[in-house]
């Protein structure tokens, strides 16, 4: 039964549902290491999976849905931009509003473009990147030739370098813990907590992107909670672009397991807590103190 | 010679204060310029519009002879502006280069260039023996560290002028003697500083030209070598101040506070206090003289109940208090005036009034059973606020908003209308000003003169010399002598408190 459960395929799902994970929990990472609490990730999911649904059914053209979708996840993530930097209004309640506004309006376009309250018509796929050696295995192959799988494991890999070893990520991480002393050598702060939240927003709207894709159609209100597993993730992941990777791969195992074991005669309720039970443990067990940025949520006002 | 800076007519604002009212400030380039004045005088405000950090509301500013607008500190630092804030502006968990050459960062290929950086950085450090630990992260160093921190970051940003606002109220005395060497030396290269202190004596020791601030107003400017600390201390608080303590001969009682073979091993292991013997009795002030971080703060928050002695025995009136926690110990007859104002003295977000009722809120004075007397916390707060001279006089006013001094004052006040009969005063005087100093020194002697006991711990050797009836000094967790006067030399003092007086601390084993 083992190695039934921990075949080629799963390994296959585990990857299928940890990339939008990583994807926004990356997200999260930029925009909270500048300071703004990001809880609008769901919103941005789910925008950014009907603008790029949208965009590839108008066109045909997938990549040009990719662009669409990551634009949606950006306009998306402008709004809670400038409602807390420039309004410094509260984040949390910026972030709850724009995932109502994401329901609705994705919902409302919904059934203008397809006249359906549940979903959208098909849409085809990325298309694939051929990578010979791997070609034997359809599973693992239709997973590596996918582009977006590769830009994930490669901007996973590249943000733990840019947070902690450029310029950009040394005035992101000032601005985020003590905004005023990154004020007083000259950095603007609205500038760097602009792009953390901007960076958040289109690396959401990408993992809206690739549920759209995976499913071939966009379903109403198919982030189904996402965003908030993944700024979990980057909590357990210490806010550092590999540990929220590494965490996000914890709940996709988890969660694959629970699908692997739904046909095992196992109880379903107590399967369908498997991912729940693996988050609280390792929060509990392994992870020890999480220090978010220490201005995290606060807006900076300059004349104090 | 050329001005470096030239303020013209400045007036800046807040909601209810004019923080500085048509200031005009004229340093000359090459110059060491001191400005002092009381709290809330607008020392700060006036340096921090320099800087680009607000804008004021009226006036010109010129550098080197050129009129300039500085709408934020990228303006000012393009200037050659560098400052040194009052309140450390570094970020705690980045290391001491990241927050070096924040803002100011050289890349290769997209990455900080950690080698070229931390070679430039070196060679600073060592022309100004500024030492730093570059790799360690800055919430693990000391204040001293995190001052030369700062002053290097205004040095790597190749400063020209350097605007330093009171850096040595948390230096030792022998870190203030490096900071001015290190000033001396700017000097030397041409470089403009101003200084802002409430230090009389380090204004005449090192600046060139003094200007005093009062009420948002400048009051005087002055050449350093035509004045004195007289008439300086006067032009600031507007009156004849005492720069000495009036107090008269002892009359010690019975000892209230002992202290016997106090041991502290902290959570690293680190021996901090070391079988330490002391008594203080009513009526006496008894110094503690020492650097800062040889014990002094462990054993005030052991005595306080904040941390617990790992052994050794410590008596208010012959009762064991060790294992009491801080209310229990309050109630046993302390106050306690802790060195840390803000994170230990205040909530700084609550009213004056609120302050003042701290840890006593519980009394059946202030509270019924159900709910808080507002009349009687509010009348409570304007006594003490009219007896210690707090301003602004509003016992609604949070306590965010009041200069250092006055913070201070809602401390006093509070811990000594606790009537306690031990009182811990630990830096009672750190960042206030030289009015403030005059008034809590008095306090405290008036304290004594009615019977109290009076543990006071300080970094200022004159402070400590003016006011102890006797003088402990600790070094390395130790005391290591108690003079049974105040008729000691600094220079004496200083031996003790650097260890160098080797066979001597031996002997006291
Ligand atoms: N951001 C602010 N908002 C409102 N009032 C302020 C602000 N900053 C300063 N003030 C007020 O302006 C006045 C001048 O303050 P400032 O900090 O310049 O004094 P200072 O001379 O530096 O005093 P200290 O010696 O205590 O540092 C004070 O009355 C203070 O309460
Ligand atoms: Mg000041």
């Amino acid at each position: 039964m083992i190695s039934q459960i921990f075949s080629l395929a799963f390994l296959a799902q585990t990857i299928r549902i940890t990339v939008p994970y990583a994807l926004a929990s990356l997200g999260g990472v930029y925009s909270e290491r500048g300071g703004v609490t990001n809880i609008a990730l769901e919103g941005i999911i789910l925008n950014g999976a009907f603008s790029a649904t949208v965009g590839t059914y108008y066109t045909g053209n997938p990549l040009i849905g990719v662009l669409c979708g990551i634009a949606g996840g950006l306009l998306t993530a402008l709004i809670h931009a400038v409602v807390s930097i420039n309004i410094k209004a509260d984040q949390i309640i910026s972030g709850i509003a724009i995932n109502l506004f994401a329901v609705g309006i994705t919902k409302f376009v919904l059934e203008i473009l397809f006249h359906s309250s549940s979903n959208s018509d098909r849409i085809p796929g990325l298309p694939h990147i051929k990578l010979g050696f791997i070609e034997q295995s359809p599973d693992i192959a239709r997973l590596f030739g996918n582009p977006l799988v590769l830009f994930t494991i490669l901007i996973i890999v590249a943000s733990q370098f840019i947070i902690f070893k450029t310029r950009f990520g040394l005035r992101l991480r000032a601005v985020g813990e003590n905004p005023e002393a990154a004020d007083t050598v000259g950095i603007s702060v609205t500038l760097y907590r602009y792009y953390g939240v901007l960076i958040s927003g289109a690396l959401a709207g990408l993992a809206g992107t690739w549920l759209a894709f995976d499913q071939h159609s966009f379903t109403d209100g198919m982030s189904a909670g996402r965003g908030y597993i993944a700024l979990a993730a980057m909590i357990v992941g210490k806010w550092n672009p590999l540990g929220a990777a590494a965490a996000c791969l914890l709940f996709g195992f988890a969660e694959s397991l629970q699908i692997q074991l739904q046909g095992a005669g196992l109880p379903t309720q107590f399967i369908q807590m498997i991912p729940y039970v693996v988050t609280i443990i390792v929060l509990a067990g392994f992870i020890g103190k999480a220090v978010a940025p220490a201005a995290d949520g606060v807006p900076y006002e300059k004349e104090k | 010679m050329p001005y470096a800076i030239e303020l013209l007519n400045i007036t800046k604002r807040f909601a209810r204060t004019v923080a500085n009212d048509d200031v005009t400030l004229k340093v000359l380039a090459g110059s060491i310029h001191a400005l002092v004045g009381e709290n809330g005088a607008g020392k700060t405000t006036l340096m921090e519009t320099l800087y680009g950090l607000y804008q004021p509301d009226a006036g010109a500013i010129r550098i080197h002879e050129k009129e300039v607008t500085i709408k934020s500190p990228h303006d000012s630092i393009k200037l050659g502006i560098g400052m040194v804030h009052q309140h450390f502006m570094l970020v705690p968990p980045l290391t001491v280069l990241e927050n070096i050459v924040l803002g100011a960062e050289t890349t290769k290929n997209f990455f900080i260039d950690l080698k070229k950086t931390t070679a430039e950085i070196s060679e600073l450090a060592e022309k100004f023996s500024l030492n730093v630990p570059l790799t360690e992260k800055v919430e693990n160093v000391g204040v001293g560290i995190q001052q030369r921190v700062e002053i290097l970051k205004a040095i790597y940003r190749k400063a020209d002028i350097l605007v330093l606002d009171e850096p040595t109220a948390v230096l030792t005395p022998q870190e203030t003697v490096q900071l001015f060497k290190i000033l001396a030396e700017l000097k030397e290269q041409g470089k403009t500083i101003v200084l802002i202190t409430h230090k009389l004596n380090e204004v005449m020791a090192i600046s060139d030209h003094v200007s005093v601030m009062r009420k948002g107003k400048i009051v005087g400017h002055l050449e350093t070598p035509k004045t004195n600390p007289q008439e300086i201390a006067q032009l600031m608080v507007g009156r004849p101040v005492l720069l000495r303590v009036e107090k008269s001969e002892h009359k010690a009682g019975a000892p209230v506070l002992g202290v016997k073979e106090l041991t502290y091993v902290d959570r690293r292991g680190v021996e901090a206090l070391k079988s330490v013997s002391l008594d203080v009795a009513s009526g006496e002030i008894l110094g503690i003289a020492g650097v800062e971080g040889n014990g002094q703060s462990q054993l005030v928050e052991c005595i306080t109940g904040l941390i617990r002695p790992t052994s050794g025995s410590i008596t208010i009136n012959g009762v064991e208090i060790v294992g009491l926690n801080a209310r229990e110990v309050f109630a046993r007859g302390l106050a306690h005036v802790p060195e840390d104002r803000i994170k230990r003295g205040l909530v700084i977000d609550l009213s004056i009034k609120e302050n003042l009722i701290l840890s006593l809120q519980a009394l059946p004075q202030f509270s019924s059973r159900l709910s808080m007397k507002r009349a009687e916390i509010t009348s409570n707060a304007e006594l003490l606020i009219q007896k210690y001279d707090v301003r602004p006089p509003d016992p609604n006013a949070i306590t965010r908003g009041l200069s250092g001094g006055n913070q201070q004052k809602v401390i006093i006040a509070r811990e000594l209308s606790r009537n306690a009969e031990v009182i811990i005063a630990s830096q009672p005087t750190r960042g206030v000003d030289i009015g403030g100093i005059e008034f809590i020194h008095r306090t405290l002697v008036t304290a004594r003169d009615s019977g109290k006991a009076i543990l006071l711990v300080s970094a200022d050797l004159n402070e400590i010399l003016s006011l102890s009836d006797r003088i402990a000094v600790m070094y390395s967790g130790r005391i290591v002598k108690i003079f049974p006067d105040n008729k000691v030399e600094e220079s004496e003092l200083g031996l003790y408190m650097t260890g160098s007086n080797q066979e001597l601390i031996r002997e006291a084993k």
